[in-house]
């Protein structure tokens, strides 16, 4: 059994949303890069050169890339054959993302949702732990900003509505959201599970480069298919119109019940924030 | 693209000119203000006192910036989605009020507003808050340090990028660019 002390999980993690709130990754830097050249329109070419220099300004000048640093998600996979030893995994977390908050100068944007009351220190973060065979620890901080995540949505569809009852709900969201959660944005789909585990797919997906297809060639397919009628909708960069409504689309699926057809939809805007470390 | 200069206070004479789809570099000064402090305004102006600070011919910027790192004017600064506002919109622009900046679409009433009393809704880039921070030269806490990121903040800007969306004309620069796009 390999001991990990807490010490270490709160700097891996205190570090991690420092960073990806400010260094923009060279994957979607380089997919903005790309949508100059493939977005039509002149104001959207615009727009996303301001994308790109505000990626260069927030690196360079060590700032948020965007005020909104979101609510602290958190993907960790946990070998079984590591012990933490020091005190919770959760708290030190939580602790990390306290420190990466604070010293980061990064926005404070949790509250109490009738209040309204700021928890003052962006705690609690949202942890999704997975076991995992081996003796290591992964974790994946993927800060979300509010604009985005208000246009997510769960929808237990009828199995009769099939691939085009989903394809039909997606473009539903992304139509519905318009401007308001940043376009060019990315689009995680979750198909199957359950009620609960659509939506957890829905945002797994986002955690796939952009340009990285689903191993299924046939799910890849749809994927593309999908990604192409959201092109379509003329939305374009910041919904001023254009060919660029979205970066990409990622699906992941799971078997479901046999009455059932759950569907989750998880927008992601284009200042897509996310770093991992494994410990 | 071409690139129109303008300062504020805005007067009518400028504001004829914009037309929804422009790009434009804003110069002088705005006030940041989100739902909290809409929220006090209209407060205060149903108990009939003054708001923090006089409106007419200024412009409002739905903003909360990210706290300031040592040596920094502000931290990260782009806009927030304005339908948040529209409730307290329309009250505002009657008041004198000539601009707001945010990103995404305003509701009907707001528009009829824009129309009949001649102010203009631009949109700043959503999520490039480091490259707006840019061109914020000055930053004053005016009203409510209390709401912490909410607080009214007068911001001295210059060269502020921003886009005409919304013009005295009743031109939606989201509607006739969606449509122009559309396949």
């Amino acid at each position: 059994m390999r001991e990990v002390h807490t010490d270490s999980i709160i700097a891996a993690v205190e570090n991690l949303f420092i960073d990806a709130n400010i260094n923009l990754s060279q994957n979607v830097f380089d997919a903005l890069n790309q949508a100059i050249e493939k977005e039509e329109s002149p104001v959207g070419k615009e727009v996303i050169r301001e994308l790109v220099t505000n990626a260069n300004i927030a690196r360079t000048e060590h700032m948020p890339i965007c005020q909104d640093t979101g609510l602290a998600v958190t993907f960790v996979e946990v070998g079984q054959d590591v012990h933490v030893v020091g005190g919770t995994l959760t708290d030190a977390i939580a602790e990390g993302v306290r420190r990466a908050y604070k010293n980061g100068y990064l926005r404070k944007s949790c509250c109490d949702p009738f209040s309204r009351k700021n928890t003052g220190d962006n705690t609690p973060p949202i942890i999704h732990t997975h076991i995992v065979p081996g003796d290591t620890i992964k974790i994946v901080a993927l800060p979300k900003g509010g604009g985005s995540e208000n246009y997510g949505e769960v929808r237990m569809l009828v199995p009769s509505q099939g691939k085009e009852g989903v394809k039909s709900f997606v473009i539903d969201m992304v139509t519905k959201g318009g401007p308001n959660p940043c376009p060019p944005i990315i689009v995680g789909v979750g198909i199957g599970g359950n009620f609960e585990t659509s939506a957890l797919l829905s945002k797994e997906a986002l955690m796939a480069p952009i340009g990285q297809r689903n191993p299924d060639p046939a799910i890849a397919a749809f994927e593309l298919e999908i990604l192409d009628a959201i092109n379509k909708t003329g939305i374009g960069p910041q919904g001023y119109g254009g060919t660029v409504t979205a970066l990409d689309v990622h699906i992941r699926m799971l078997p479901c019940h046999i009455a059932s057809l759950p569907a989750a939809v998880n927008i992601q805007c284009h200042a897509h924030r996310i770093k991992e470390i494994t410990i | 693209m071409e690139i129109k200069r303008i300062q504020t206070p805005l007067d009518d004479g400028v504001i004829n000119q914009l037309k929804a789809g422009e790009k434009v570099f804003l110069n002088g000064f705005i006030f940041t203000a989100r739902d909290s402090a809409h929220k006090r305004f209209f407060e205060t102006l149903d108990r009939g006192e003054e708001l923090p600070f006089d409106i007419r011919n200024q412009i409002i910027y739905y903003c909360g910036p990210s706290p300031a790192p040592p040596g920094k004017v502000i931290g990260s600064c782009g806009p927030t989605t304005s339908s948040r506002m529209d409730a307290y919109a329309p009250r505002l622009i009657s008041l004198g009020l000539k601009g707001m900046i945010g990103k995404g679409k305003r509701s009907q009433a707001v528009k009829d507003s824009l129309k009949q009393y001649k102010a203009v809704y631009f949109g700043a880039t959503g999520g490039a808050g480091a490259l707006l921070s840019k061109s914020v030269i000055s930053s004053e806490t005016i009203a409510y340090e209390d709401l912490g990121p909410e607080a009214v903040v007068k911001l001295g800007v210059q060269d502020m990028p921003l886009f005409v969306i919304n013009d005295i004309f009743g031109n939606d620069l989201y509607e006739t660019g969606m449509q122009q796009y559309r396949r």
